[in-house]
């Protein structure tokens, strides 16, 4: 059996089933508030939830039971001197070391636990970078959305923040430095790109079979880099829109990537009226399109960077996706076919497989 | 000691309480004495940095009012979610 952690504006889901079939609402919690993202710590089994009260602000929770009780890590939070308050908390990710995890939040900072989420610090390197002043915020707001670790060594992170571009540490944190070269951000004047750090990225993904690598959906464009997110390389070419906010892979084959196109900043919804996922097997040179099984009539979509999660790997990987209408499509056969795992939920903004 | 009333799910964060009574001379020292007696109301209320947060409302003896306002022995203080949406 499968269980999806389904994050909405009403609540967290998680749903219960197996692939291809529709999945069951086992556990509702923190109705009525929005959950930002959800995810399960493997190593230790702990549920993490990033709840966000319209009225009571944003915190982290933690159980190990979803249906239990649930408890406040209270120390995510930003502390004196950084005249900072908490807006959203975007992303939890563990890290490469026992008990090590990392939070991502708006205004964009990186918080990390080395207990486990019980506690936790802010990352002062990140946060004290001179430039800070000058950071713009994306629609989203000033987010930390994406951390990519490396497998089996925690001194090595790249992060994407929206819309301020990649930052890269080799010191586990003490210091940082940018990861932008061939990222293009067409909707600011070309002759006011050069040296622009209001990039835009959306999502980022790394290949953890070799981990130099990395993927990105950026705001128009999608990128490769093969040296740890040093260089980029467009590799768009093939798709119906380099337009999309999530991306993700198949930890068994580094040259793959899955990304949901949409028709563009301006109109964020699945192209066409069709709801497609494009795959690629080549690190980018083409893409297959993955649509068998989803709606390709009058559908209009639009799927957030975190609605997007995959377990397993190979040709057994499964896939699920949420969009705002409240419905979680899933494949149990690498995106080769689809089905509508639940419907009628709460506008999804997170999907993550336990 | 200042009265402080609380609804859901404050109250339930207060350990089931709707009325709380306190020590302090301003509302930010009350809802700190609230976080200190309840610390299940940490961050709920006033954000990292002392701020009442956007949207709640907190009334003494019937008027709203912000963190620094005073408050003397027998205040009554509501903290309540505002009215938002449409």
């Amino acid at each position: 059996m499968t269980e999806l952690l389904v994050g909405t504006r009403k609540g967290l889901f998680v749903l219960q089933g197996e692939p291809g079939s529709t999945f069951e609402v086992a556990t509702r919690a923190f109705s009525g508030d929005v959950v930002e993202y959800a995810i399960r710590d493997p190593r230790t089994g702990r549920y993490f939830a990033s709840v966000t009260s319209g009225f009571f602000g944003p915190r982290l929770m933690f159980a190990d039971d979803p249906a239990g009780e649930w408890q406040h890590a209270a120390t995510l939070a930003f502390p004196e001197g950084t005249e900072a308050s908490l807006e959203r908390i975007w992303v939890v990710r563990p890290g490469e070391a026992d008990g090590l995890l990392y939070a991502g939040v708006d205004p964009a900072a990186l918080f990390e636990s080395r207990d486990g989420g019980l506690t936790w610090e802010l990352n002062r390197g990140l946060w004290d970078q001179p430039t800070r002043p000058s950071w713009s915020p994306g629609n989203g707001g000033l987010c930390l959305h994406s951390i990519a670790t490396w497998p089996g060594d925690p001194t090595k992170l790249a992060i994407g923040i929206s819309a301020v571009g990649m930052w890269v540490t080799d010191d586990a944190g003490s210091t940082w430095r940018h990861g932008n070269v061939g990222l293009v951000p067409d909707y600011i004047p070309e002759d006011a790109r050069k040296g622009t750090i209001d990039l835009c990225v959306h999502n980022v993904h790394r290949a953890p079979a070799r981990p130099e690598r990395l993927f990105m959906q950026f705001h128009g464009g999608v990128y490769r880099s093969d040296d740890s997110s040093e260089t980029w390389q467009d590799i768009a070419p093939g798709l119906p829109s380099d337009f999309g906010f999530p991306i993700v892979g198949d930890p068994a084959d580094p040259d793959s990537a899955y990304v949901i196109p949409m028709v563009g900043a301006l109109d964020r919804v699945t192209i066409d009226g069709r709801v497609r996922v494009y795959e690629t097997r080549d690190a980018g040179e083409s893409w297959k399109e993955r649509g068998d099984g989803l709606p390709q009539q009058d559908a209009y979509l639009t799927i957030l960077r975190q609605a997007f999660g995959a377990t397993g790997e190979g040709e057994a990987m499964e896939l699920y996706f949420g969009a705002t209408s409240g419905t979680v499509f899933g494949s149990g056969d690498a995106g080769s076919s689809w089905s509508t795992a639940a419907q009628h939920l709460a506008p999804v903004t997170s999907v993550r497989v336990t | 000691m200042v009265v402080v009333r609380l609804r859901a799910p404050l109250k339930d964060l207060a350990g089931g309480n709707h009325e709380v009574r306190l020590e302090g001379s301003s509302v930010n020292e009350v809802l700190r004495a609230l976080e200190a007696e309840h610390p299940r109301t940490v961050g709920w209320v006033l954000d990292e940095q002392g701020s009442i947060r956007r949207h709640v409302n907190v009334y003494v003896n019937g008027e709203r009012t912000r963190e620094d306002a005073p408050l003397t022995a027998d205040d009554v203080v509501y903290v309540l979610p505002s009215i938002t949406g449409g």
